[in-house]
């Protein structure tokens, strides 16, 4: 870990947030994708019969 | 094969398949790679001490912000003027990445102004432009949301994209219509003399490199997704006539 100096809080706090933002978007992105995958899956079949 | 064929929802999704686990793994990689790179192994600023680390999230996500909402302005364009639907729904899926990438730049440069310039905001050109274009998307999502038939909320999205531009430009070139602010010039010239050091500028274009690869993964795997809500939104209406 790096010597931050009297700025650690700020830089912890820059890439901890960022992180969290980041990782939020894709983990939203790829449950819905899931999500309406499986929809229109079970739709499709129903519709084949 | 032209552009135009990519307009055909199934010729979309058959194309970009493979391009999202792909991009997907470049952006992890540079991501990594070039946010290692800047945290532990490039030094500290003379002037600014460690806080120019933060250099590595704020410039790529503030650069990526801009960006985005031009790629829904002319997307946005393609609809106005050639009703393609994908186009449309392309746009749609980067507004909420290009909200969370005008976040990121905005937080970032708070956290970093705070200690440099002794206050986490100010009324500066590019940060005014910048809050006004994080509301401008904010303002985009909402209207796809609040407008229930979506050609009518393509259209309308579509022009409220094409005002927010103006703010997307300034959040760009603010700093060089009003030469007064806080905000400093672009950190990224061709002119070496303004450009950041080589040490903090390679690892600079390899988090640059990381965001756009995250960008174009989520934006293809968003408007896949819009395109499959889309299929099932239709499917849905004709069960739900067959019922009744």
């Amino acid at each position: 870990m790096p010597d931050l100096g009297r700025y650690a809080l700020e830089v912890s706090l820059a890439y901890g947030l960022s992180a969290v933002l980041i990782l939020g978007l894709v983990v939203l992105s790829v449950a819905r994708a899931a999500r309406v995958a499986r929809a229109l899956d079970r739709a499709e079949a129903r519709r084949n019969g | 094969m032209s552009l135009w064929s990519y307009a055909n929802p199934v010729r979309f999704m058959g194309a970009t398949r493979p391009l999202v686990p792909i991009l997907g793994a470049v952006a992890g990689v540079c991501l990594v790679l070039g946010l290692a790179w800047g945290f532990f192994f490039t030094p500290d600023d003379y002037r600014q001490g460690s806080t120019v680390k933060i250099i590595y999230l704020h410039v790529p996500a503030a650069l990526m912000a801009i960006n985005a909402w031009f790629m829904m302005l002319v997307a946005s364009l393609v609809w106005l003027v050639r009703r393609h639907h994908v186009s449309a729904l392309a746009a749609r899926a980067a507004a909420p990445v290009g909200l969370t990438m005008t976040l990121i730049a905005l937080v970032t440069g708070a956290v970093w102004g705070q200690p440099m310039w002794g206050t986490w905001w100010a009324w500066d050109p590019r940060l005014t432009a910048f809050l006004i274009l994080f509301l401008f998307y904010l303002g985009y999502i909402a209207l796809w949301e609040a407008v229930e038939e979506p050609d009518a909320a393509a259209d309308l999205t579509s022009v409220l994209c094409l005002v927010g531009s103006v703010f997307a430009v300034l959040s760009r070139y603010a700093v060089n219509f009003w030469n007064q602010g806080l905000h400093q010039g672009a950190s990224l010239s061709l002119d070496a003399e303004t450009n950041v050091a080589d040490v903090f500028y390679y690892p600079l274009l390899v988090c640059i490199a990381g965001f756009v690869a995250l960008f174009g993964a989520l934006v293809l795997l968003r408007t896949r997704t819009e395109i499959r809500a889309r299929r099932l939104h239709v499917l849905r209406l004709r069960e739900r006539m067959a019922d009744a």
